[in-house]
């Protein structure tokens, strides 16, 4: 058998290590940080672990039927659903009227762009006590500028039915000035002949220009502004836990906040994490939607 | 089909004034070219006339009608872009189909879905569909019609913005640079089609572009324009023959004219010695019709001069560049009398000549005189240079 492989090469070739040296430190740090901490997180979803316990039991998928018979579960994932279902064609749509205003503008429009940008930069936790000065019921500024017209007052985060619409709205104050500036650059990108084959095909209306060249040429922006929007909205905790904890009587209880709430506040970390397994699971979708189908059908170059 | 009648038009962008008083008569049927260097306003001219700026003051006529404060889509013109400037997001039919659309489906008629139960507009999208395949099929570019604008090569995206131009039958067709994104070859190949284009369709015809060659070879005539005016409009032969001015007669030709500076002496031309250690002056033999004094520049093509002996010639040079073109060489000539080199087309057959040869240039034809300001003097006698019959047998031995 030897002679038929007379020029057998050896089979232990030498590892490059080269590349590994090179991609060891990003390697580690993603690791470290990112897939460790999940993998941690899958794990501890099949487990009855709490926090600062010294052992754990193995219990399977217990806490996802758990989860699934937990009333207070589906009320949190309804109140994110409805949230985002408001704060995320508002901010998108806001964002770019404001966009197609500003660049239709002359002058002014750094001021405005800056001005209508500045909560994005804004810290959420500082903006959100502000509001609640805003948003007080007795000395509220709000409350006071009602009163003074002879309106209705109303106790804005302790109302049901009335807090959420008012976390909702701080959600698209604070999101649509991100989406106005990723709009604006997609506007600017857009060729100018274009708008002039538009008029000398017929297009004269700005209606017309918009539905012909610009609403179809700002696809691709659109799209990646929907789902970023889509992935903020779903991560809603700052306002909430400032402004409402939850209440009143959990109607503005969000996703983040249960798993917060039942990781940090009732030690229940195995529970918090298949929580938190689902929240990953709806952000992953968000994601695959977004490169698997719809950039396909938005790209053209 | 129309004519158009510019007249008196101005436009200016804040301060810098681009168009002044222009006037332009386009008959029906005719292709026009209007030539110019960038920033000459030719450009600005053309979207004047399609309606994209508004000019200050003057009218513009196509047909009967004064168009001069309607919108575009008011005014029934096509323009082609040198960048094309089709939908990315529409496939071909579709781009082709918009100003049909635009104009025979109304608002209510081109929402989608519309056509599930109107039956109308399904009429008119059937109507559509004909014009369509029919303006397809002049053009060759059936088999493109369901693809987008970014599968096709820049010479079939062309011939798709011809398309969306003619597919609903304008008035006249602008058309700016709309070769100038093809490569050489196909740059040629396409001017031919554009000019068999034309005739078939006998449409009227408004092409700008900065290619002299471009307008030389399409044009029913070429309106030359420089620093927002027009300098000259005439036939592609008189341009290039006549010139009325210095800048047209550079501007249009390939080489580029030669020319040599000069003044007027006591009613005579003298052409400049510019080594000042000699102080021999070349006098020709021509009158012009000018005041004492005046700087002149005689200008004559390359193919109106020919190589001589040295010793004759008033014009004489070092050659310091030699063109080979194949069908013939192009001899450049260092001349001190000259504003650049002096480039002298010969037949590929004729006796080489040496880079670093002394040779002289005789003029065979009356060459053009313009003052140094740019227009053109008349010229009286007969240009003596040297006799061309004497100079053959020299030159074989440069």
């Amino acid at each position: 058998m030897k002679t038929l492989k007379p020029h057998a090469p050896k089979q232990r070739t030498k590892i490059n290590w080269a590349p590994l040296y090179l991609l060891g430190p990003a390697l580690v740090l993603m690791v470290m940080f990112l897939l460790g901490p999940l993998l941690a997180v899958l794990g501890l979803s099949f487990t009855d672990y709490q926090l600062g316990a010294k052992a754990f039991n193995w219990i399977g998928v217990e806490n996802f039927i758990e989860l699934y018979q937990d009333k207070n579960f589906w009320r949190s994932l309804r109140n994110t659903a409805f949230y985002s279902v408001v704060v995320v064609p508002t901010s998108v749509l806001l964002g770019l009227a404001v966009a197609l205003l500003i660049e239709a503008q002359k002058s002014f429009k750094d001021f405005y762009r800056t001005i209508f940008f500045l909560p994005v930069m804004a810290t959420l936790i500082a903006m959100a006590i502000s509001w609640q000065f805003i948003l007080h019921p007795t000395f509220g500024f709000l409350n006071l500028l009602l009163k003074e017209f002879g309106l209705p007052t109303h106790n804005w985060l302790r109302t049901e039915g009335l807090a959420l619409w008012v976390l909702a709205a701080i959600g698209i104050w604070n999101q649509f000035g991100f989406n106005m500036v990723l709009f604006l650059a997609g506007l600017v990108s857009i060729p100018r002949h274009l708008y002039d084959a538009a008029a000398m095909d017929g297009a004269s209306t700005a209606f017309e220009r918009f539905r012909l060249v610009t609403w179809p040429l700002l696809g691709p922006v659109t799209l990646f502004v929907v789902v970023i929007t889509a992935i903020r909205s779903f991560q809603v905790f700052d306002t909430v836990a400032i402004l409402t904890k939850g209440g009143p009587s959990k109607s503005t209880e969000v996703l983040l906040y249960t798993m917060y709430a039942e990781g940090f506040e009732f030690f229940k970390s195995g529970y918090a994490s298949a929580v938190t397994i689902v929240f990953l699971v709806i952000v992953l979708a968000l994601t695959l939607i977004k490169t698997r189908y719809l950039e396909k059908k938005v790209h053209y170059v | 089909m129309s004519a158009i009648v510019i007249q008196k038009i101005s436009k200016s962008f804040g301060a810098t004034s681009v168009l002044q008083d222009i006037s332009l008569t386009i008959k029906d049927g005719e292709f026009v070219s209007l030539l110019g260097p960038s920033g000459c306003g030719k450009s600005t001219l053309l979207r004047l006339i399609a309606g994209l700026d508004v000019a200050e003051r003057g009218s513009i006529v196509v047909g009967q009608h004064d168009v001069t404060r309607l919108l575009p889509k008011d005014r029934d013109l096509a323009m082609v872009f040198q960048s094309y400037a089709l939908y990315p997001h529409l496939s071909i039919y579709d781009n082709i189909a918009v100003p049909l659309r635009m104009r025979r489906l109304n608002a209510w008629q081109r929402l989608p879905g519309v056509r599930l139960f109107s039956r109308l507009q399904q009429k008119i999208e059937r109507e559509i569909r004909q014009d369509i395949h029919e303006v397809a099929a002049t053009l060759g570019i059936e088999a493109l019609l369901p693809r987008k604008p970014a599968q096709l090569s820049g010479g079939q995206r062309q011939r798709v913005a011809l398309g969306r131009a003619m597919v609903r039958k304008p008035e006249a067709f602008l058309m700016d640079e709309p070769l100038s994104n093809l490569d050489a070859k196909l740059r040629v190949h396409m001017r031919s089609e554009l000019s068999q284009l034309h005739r078939t369709l006998g449409a009227t015809f408004l092409y700008v572009t900065h290619d002299q060659a471009e307008a030389l070879t399409m044009s029913d005539r070429i309106a030359v324009m420089m620093e927002g005016s027009i300098l000259q409009y005439d036939t592609p032969d008189e341009i290039y023959r006549n010139p009325n001015d210095l800048r047209v007669a550079e501007f249009v030709g390939s080489p580029r004219i030669n020319m040599l500076q000069g003044w007027v002496r006591e009613g005579k031309l003298e052409i400049l010695e510019t080594e000042h250690t000699t102080l021999s002056r070349s006098y020709l033999d021509l009158a012009v019709d000018a005041p004492h004094g005046l700087g002149v520049v005689v200008a004559f093509r390359s193919e109106q001069c020919s190589l001589v002996s040295a010793e004759q010639a008033v014009l004489k040079g070092v050659v310091t560049h030699l063109e080979n073109l194949g069908s013939d060489t192009l001899v450049h000539v260092s001349i001190k009398q000259a504003k650049d080199h002096v480039i002298v087309r010969v037949a590929a057959q004729a006796p080489r000549v040496k880079l670093g040869a002394l040779v002289g240039v005789s003029v065979s034809m009356l060459p053009l005189v313009f003052s140094e300001q740019g227009p053109r003097l008349t010229v009286k006698a007969a240009w003596q240079v040297a006799a061309p019959a004497t100079l053959a047998p020299a030159l074989e031995t440069a």
